[in-house]
This record gives C-alpha cells, structure tokens and sequence, in this order.
C-alpha cells in the first residue's frame, strides 16, 4: 500500500535532512502507529506518504516513495489524494469551504464525480462517522471535536484505501480523543482502510495498533508489534514510555500493557492486584471516595503556606452572552499563593473563560473578580506572541536563560519545537523580572511530546514552590497529575468538583491517569512512580484484606 | 468567532429556497428600486425588505444595520439640499456663497435627496439580506460547473473571512497580555503587529493551500452539479420576483409611478399608484406567509427524519 525505498529529504533551506535513507513497507489494511518526539520527522514521513513532500514544500529528495501503486515523483498530491485521505492536527485549517455539507462533497466534485454518487457518499460517510446531525451547519460554528470529525469525513469520503493522521487528538478532549481512535478502528474493520496515526499519546492507540515504528533523527528507529515498541522505549527513548508501561517497569514486570487491562492482568498474575471480584471493585470503589485506603496515600510535593488573603478569588462569577447561553454560572473559587490547580472539563466547559476573566480579558456580567496583583495568561497558540524575527529580540536574556532557551537565540521563533515554543511564550509573558503573583495556562501541552510535557510541569511547580500561584486548563490528566495539587472540574460553566488530585484524578474514567485506571485508585496515586511505590508498600494480600 | 452578517440556516422560508431562486427574487427587488423613483414605491420596497428580515428572523442582524443606513443616508439627504442648484420651491436662502453661487435651498433638492437615500438604503439592505438569508456554498456550488477552482477560491476567501477575524482576534488577545511592549498607539509597535498579522495569515493561508491540494484542487475536473425537485419556496419565490418585476415595469410604463423631482416636483398618488404599491408588496410578501416544508439549520426537513436537501 505504501512503500518507502531508501527516502532522505530536506526542507528547504534546512541544513539537516528531516527523512535520512527511510525503507518502510505498509501492508493494506494494517494500522500503523508511528512514534517519536517533536521534530524526529514524523510529520513529514506522513506528508512524504501523501506526496506534499516534495510537490508542496519543495526541497531535496532522493529514493522512492510510492502510494497504491503511484509513485510520489510523478503523480502530485491531488493524484494521490484520490487514493490517500489525511489528517492533520489543526481542524481549522483542513475546512476550507463553509458548510459541513460542502466540505465532505468537495474531495469528491473536484475529481468529477457524478452528483447522485456524491450525494451518496456523502450520506454514507456522515452516518459511519456519526455526523449526520451536522450536514447543513456552518463549518465555522463547530466545535474542535466537530470539526476534526468533519475534516475525516471529509478525507474518507472518496473511500480512500489509506489514510494518515497526524496527531489527530492533540486539541481534543478525552472523550472526543478516544471516540476519534474508536472510529478509526471501526473504519479498519469495515472498509479494511489502510492507517497510517502519528501520535504522542500512545496509550490511547496502542490497543487499535497493528504496528508501530518509532522515528528518530529522521530515521525508523525501530519497527515492530505495539506491545514490543514499548520494551524498545524503556531502554532507548524513555519519553515515549506510557504510564502504564513505566509503572509495569519500575515493579519489574514484562510485557509492557497495550492497555489498562493488559497491565491489570500482569498485576494480578504477578500478584500484586487482587482478582477483579465483586468485593474487590467494591473496596476500590470505596478507596476513591476517600475512604480505608487512604492510609497509603502517597505524599504530593507540598506547596508554600498560604498568608491568609487568597491571590486570586471568583466570586459568584456569572458570563451571560447577550442572546445566548451562560458560559460561567456562578463561579466561586479561591486560589492561594503558591498553588498549582489544574482546571479540567471537556470542550466548551468554561475552562478558557475563567482564565480570561482572571487576566481581565473579558468581564463577568455578574459577581467579581479579586486579585492580589495582575494575572500573567499564557493563551492557547504560542506563536501568537511572536512579534519578531529572533528568539533573543523576543525576551531578554535573563527570561531566556531561565526558560534554557539562550542557545536557540539566533533562530526564529516559529522554527521552534512544540515544547520550545510555548517556553519561549512563558518567557515572554512572565519574565522573571517582571513575575506576577498568578500564572494561568491555557491547554499548554497541545502537540507537546511527553518529555516537553514533563520539563513543563517542572517549570511549573518550581515557579510554585517560589510563591507564584499556577492555574493551568489543561484536558490531559497525566500532566495535570504531574503538576498540579488541586484538581478543579467544570461542566456547563459550573464548578462539579474541587479537590486534590490524588483524590479527583484517582476514581475516574475520562479524567483519570493510566496508573489510576490500572490500580483502580489504589492509594491516590497518580504517576508511575507512585503507583509503584503504592503497589510495594501496600502488597497484593494487604489490599484483598 | 462569527461574524454577525455571515449567512446560518434558519427555518425560514425564504433560507429554505435555493439560493439561485433567493438571489433572483432579491434582484428582482433591486431591479424595481432601479426602474422606480416614486418615493411611496421606494419606501414600499424598503418597508418589505425590513418585513422579509422580520419573517425570516433576521431582526436583530437588520437593527445594527439601520444605524449605518442612518449614518449614510441622512448626509445624502443633507448634501443634495446643499450642492443641488436645481428646483424652484425654495424654502431657505443662505444668501451669496461666493464662487458656489447663491445658496437657496429647494424642496425639490430634499425629494430627490430622499428618493436617492431611499435607494442607496435599499440597496444596503438587500446586500446584507442576500449574505444572511443566501447559502453562498450552494451558489458556489452552481458556479462549479462553470468554473471550479474560481468557485472554489470565491468559497475559500468566504471561509477565511471569519478565520483571520477569529486568528485576529486571538492574537490581539494575546499581545494584551504580553509583559513589555512598545507603548501603545506607537509606529514601531504597529509594524511589529502587522508584520506578525501578515506572518500569522500566511501560515494559515499555507496549512489551507496544502488542505487544497489532497483535495484535489490541482487535478480539477468540471463538477456537474445535483439536480433537486423545485420545492414550493423555489416555485413561489420565483413566481414573487418575475411579478415584482413585471408591476415595477407596468408602474413605471403606464406613469402611476412616475416621478419628476425637478424643477418642480410631479408626484402622482391615485388610487393606482397605492394599488400597484400594495400589489408590490402583496407579490414579495406572499412567498413568506407560507411556512410549510421549512429546512431547518442542523435537522433537516422540518417533521421528518430524514435529511432533505
């Protein structure tokens, strides 16, 4: 179906190759999981894969790739995209006409196909994927999980025999992440739909995986089932580890799970993790309502002592939209000095708006805001603080310095990673000379690798152990887990929960990390590493009396 | 964020109509503003423009362009009285205005201002009933078996209207809370937000350029459009604007619409001139009374499961 043949590439104007001597053969109907950290060259494997490396982006290639048949240096994406569906991370720019009806005909109608055919694909692909319901709405007033399933109907409608996806989650909530993976398997099964999924959250498509490849340095790294990429990370790239893979490691125990219920078997037969009796779901249950196992709570870094006079409260806010819905109804919170609170909650929850109204970018038309000094808001898009045309003209070299960003100094600011890019924005909008009491994040991990995600949630609890109080939005549970004391869940505009986060992160399902799920909340903890501690200090016998 | 004057499916009839039938029956209108100058005739159209919008749910959209019909057509009215040497009724005199001669105002002047504000209003009208009540994708999608990638561009610049304004307006919200920035109002901080602006555009503009082409924009074929029944809005619509039509060329042809403004003002106002008026407005208005088989925004036909289209 697809076939690399020796393939390096370069950008244009890059001094390295993004793509050296890659040889890669995907099978029809196999769904392929590719793996690697930001910059190791996954997006262009996939934009090689579709032919936009090297008719759109131009540069240097050499080798050979070829797509059903169709080899890359002769047919354009237009040719190949008649065989290949893709992708990509941003919905908004993968919609281009104005109505969801139009967006799915037009893949369609551009290569002539008659009308009553397109009517039909159209009907067809909306059902499969659910979206019927949205046919005649405005592309502009979806929601990103809308949209991201809008632009797959869109890529599928022509019934392609492959498709890649480009971390197709990464601005999705859980929920609308994991519907999105269940979609693309059900589309495998059915149609035998060849798939190709870059993705940084591998937790979420390893049980759907065939296959996996991890990229690095531009090369495949490795090649192999999902369960075996897991092994390859533990002794070669850490980062790519999934929580549960990493907690089976720290206890000693092989294979790394595919899935939470992978692990719970491992556990179980190694004995640590009582059988899934009824008694036993029961005492699980129990321990996360907050009850006998709490004895084995597993310490959380402390945070500095509260003065008394919180730095930042809500007072029964209210946001009304003139002729529209309640998007905050009756908000009271209080943050105090040095806290690090995650906000969680699915799209459209109120997340956003409660930092805004923090940083004074928009009003409540009812209730107040205090604050104990000014807000510093880290916005969702970093590169929108990028006003100029090097790193070092961006932020000073004090800010650099302390976001380790003072050897990227002479590059752009949009050449940067993922991960480079939203501390450089940090850097700008909190320097340290200038560090306001309150830091808000809006959803900062988007598109991030776990390694950026993990030097983040450092920044973070350090900034807090210095007094300053961390608000971060965020829909991934393991890096709130990682930063965060205090978890505070929205829905509808309205606070549903506020707690620490070994109590709230501990007896979810959706918002809820991996170890949780797979310890089923077994002493709060919520990391690898205190699961395991957990698992060593509690024992499988302790837990089943 | 959506722009307030961008077209959303209502149920309405005149949003249930093709947008081929929708436009015609508004250019028709335009079409009798043009022929006719009687200001009853004109204040008519106007008056079943701002009836339609009502009918169609448009009101509060319309309010806000009320005032910039305000804000445009009281000059018009004011400097025609001023520049305007024509006419005998005056009803001031301003005396010797030196090289723009004597400066009497003539009631003549401020007709014919108002006649020519009444025009230009309804113009403004129709142009922003026709992007709130007509679906531009379905007009687009006619255009395609002309020419596809012109039809396509005319709908990529449509959607990327309310795209920048939204990535505008992100990025005016993060330069709010930015620590240091030259001071506001600046030059330099201008050319820094523009220069960002134009790069945040060109990036968007690149994603959407590489979107096109696995769309197959490149290898483009004629695109034969889908043939749909006439439903009863199509038909009565089309029937509305050909009447319209035909009324506004019988006033104008057999004078009980005729109008004169200068140099002294003929304005006729028989019992023809009401009933051609009142058939005008019966003809545009009936299409609107009729509110079955209505498409609704997100569900369809309204009263059945099935999607209809």
């Amino acid at each position: 179906m697809l076939r690399f043949d020796h393939v390096t590439y370069t950008y244009p104007g890059a001094e390295q190759p993004s793509l050296r001597g890659v040889d890669l053969q995907i099978r029809e109907g196999e769904i392929c999981l590719v793996a690697g950290l930001t910059g190791q060259g996954k997006s262009t494997l996939l934009a090689a894969a579709c032919g936009l490396v090297p008719h759109f982006f131009g540069g240097e290639i050499s080798g050979r790739v070829s797509v059903a048949g169709l080899d890359t240096r002769s047919h354009g994406p237009g040719e190949i995209g008649a065989h290949v569906g893709a992708l990509f991370q941003d919905p908004e720019s993968q919609l281009v006409m104005s109505s969801v009806r139009a967006e799915i005909e037009l893949p369609l109608r551009s290569r002539g196909a008659n009308p009553l055919s397109v009517a039909r694909a159209v009907e067809e692909v909306a059902l499969a994927l659910g979206i019927e319901h949205l046919l005649s709405r405005r592309t502009a007033e979806l929601s990103g999980g809308e949209k991201q399933k809008v632009a797959l109907a869109a890529a599928l409608a022509g019934r392609p025999r492959l498709v890649l996806l480009d971390e197709p989650t990464s601005q999705l909530d859980p929920v609308a992440g994991d519907e999105l993976i269940g979609l693309l398997s059900r589309l495998n099964d059915e149609w035998e739909t060849t798939i190709l999924i870059a993705e940084h959250r591998l937790e979420r498509c390893l049980k759907a995986a065939d296959r996996a490849i991890a990229v690095e340095g531009g090369r495949v790294a490795w090649d192999g089932d999902p369960a075996s990429l897991l092994e390859w990370a533990a002794t070669h790239c850490v980062s790519l580890e999934t929580p549960g893979a990493r907690l089976l490691r720290l206890l000693d125990l092989k294979p790394p799970p595919r899935s939470v219920r992978a692990a719970r078997n491992t556990l179980r037969a190694a004995g640590m993790l009582p059988a899934a009796t009824p008694e036993n779901r029961q005492l699980r249950s129990h321990a996360r309502a907050g009850g006998a196992l709490k004895r084995w709570r597993v310490p959380l870094p402390l945070r500095a002592q509260s003065s008394g006079e919180p730095m930042l409260a809500f007072r029964n806010v209210w946001h009304e939209l003139k002729g529209g819905a309640a998007i905050l109804r009756g908000v009271t919170l209080r943050f105090e000095a040095g806290e690090t609170v995650a906000l969680m909650g699915r799209n459209g929850a109120g997340k956003s708006t409660l930092l805004r109204h923090a940083a004074g970018l928009m009003k409540p038309t009812r209730g107040r805001i205090e604050a104990a000094g000014p807000v510093s808001l880290l916005l969702q898009n970093p590169t929108d603080y990028f006003l100029r045309d090097t790193v070092a003209a961006e932020a000073s070299e004090q800010a650099l310095s302390a976001a380790s960003l003072l050897h990227l100094k002479d590059r752009h600011p949009r050449d940067l990673s993922g991960g480079e890019r939203e501390r450089l924005a940090l850097a700008i909008v909190s320097p340290p000379a200038r560090r306001q009491s309150v830091l808000a994040l809006d959803e900062p991990t988007r598109g991030m690798d776990r390694a950026s995600k993990a030097a983040l949630a450092v920044e973070c609890r350090s900034r807090a152990r210095e007094g300053q109080t961390v608000i971060v939005a965020t829909h991934d549970p393991e890096f709130a887990a990682a930063c965060a004391e205090r978890v505070i869940l929205l829905a509808d505009g309205e606070v549903i929960a506020d707690g620490q986060s070994s109590e709230l992160l501990a007896g979810g399902w959706y918002f809820a990390t991996e170890t949780a799920r797979i310890l089923g909340g077994l002493s709060g903890a919520l990391l690898p590493e205190q699961g395991a501690e957990a698992v060593r200090r509690a024992g499988a016998g302790e837990i089943a009396a | 964020m959506r722009s307030a004057l961008l077209y959303r499916p209502i149920a309405s009839p005149l949003h249930s109509t093709r947008a081929v039938v929708g436009t015609l029956w508004l250019a028709c209108l335009g079409a009798a503003a043009l022929i006719l100058d009687h200001p009853l005739a004109l204040s008519t159209i106007l008056l079943v423009i701002l009836a339609t919008a009502l009918m169609s749910g448009l009101s509060s959209q319309m309010r806000g362009v009320l005032r910039l019909i305000a804000m445009v057509a009281l000059p018009i009215v004011f400097v025609n009285v001023l520049v305007s040497r024509e006419g005998l009724t005056v009803f001031a005199r301003l005396g010797d205005l030196g090289p723009f001669g004597q400066g009497d105002l003539t009631v003549e002047a401020l007709v014919y201002g108002v006649v020519f504000a009444l025009k230009v209003s309804i113009f403004i009208l129709l142009g922003v009933l026709g992007s709130l009540a007509i679906d531009p994708d379905e007009l687009i999608a006619r255009a395609m078996g002309l020419s596809f990638r012109s039809a396509l561009t005319a709908s990529v610049a449509i959607r990327m209207l309310p795209l920048l304004a939204a990535d505008a307006q992100r990025f005016a919200d993060a330069q709010r809370t930015r620590q240091e920035m030259p001071s506001r109002g600046s030059m330099r901080r201008r050319a820094l937000l523009l220069g960002a602006s134009f790069s945040s555009a060109l990036d968007r503009s690149l994603d959407i350029a590489a979107t096109l082409e696995l769309r197959g924009f490149c290898s483009a074929k004629r695109a034969a459009g889908r043939r749909r029944p006439l439903s009863r809005h199509d038909i009565s619509f089309s029937v509305s604007a050909l009447a319209i039509l035909a009324l506004a060329l019988l006033g104008t042809l057999a004078h009980p619409l005729s109008f004169q403004a200068y140099p002294l003002i003929h304005m006729p106002i028989s019992a023809a001139t009401v009933a051609l008026c009142a058939a005008i407005a019966l003809a545009a208005l009936l299409p609107l009374l009729d509110r079955r088989g209505l498409i609704d925004g997100g569900r369809g036909l309204i009263g059945h499961s099935g999607l209809v289209q």
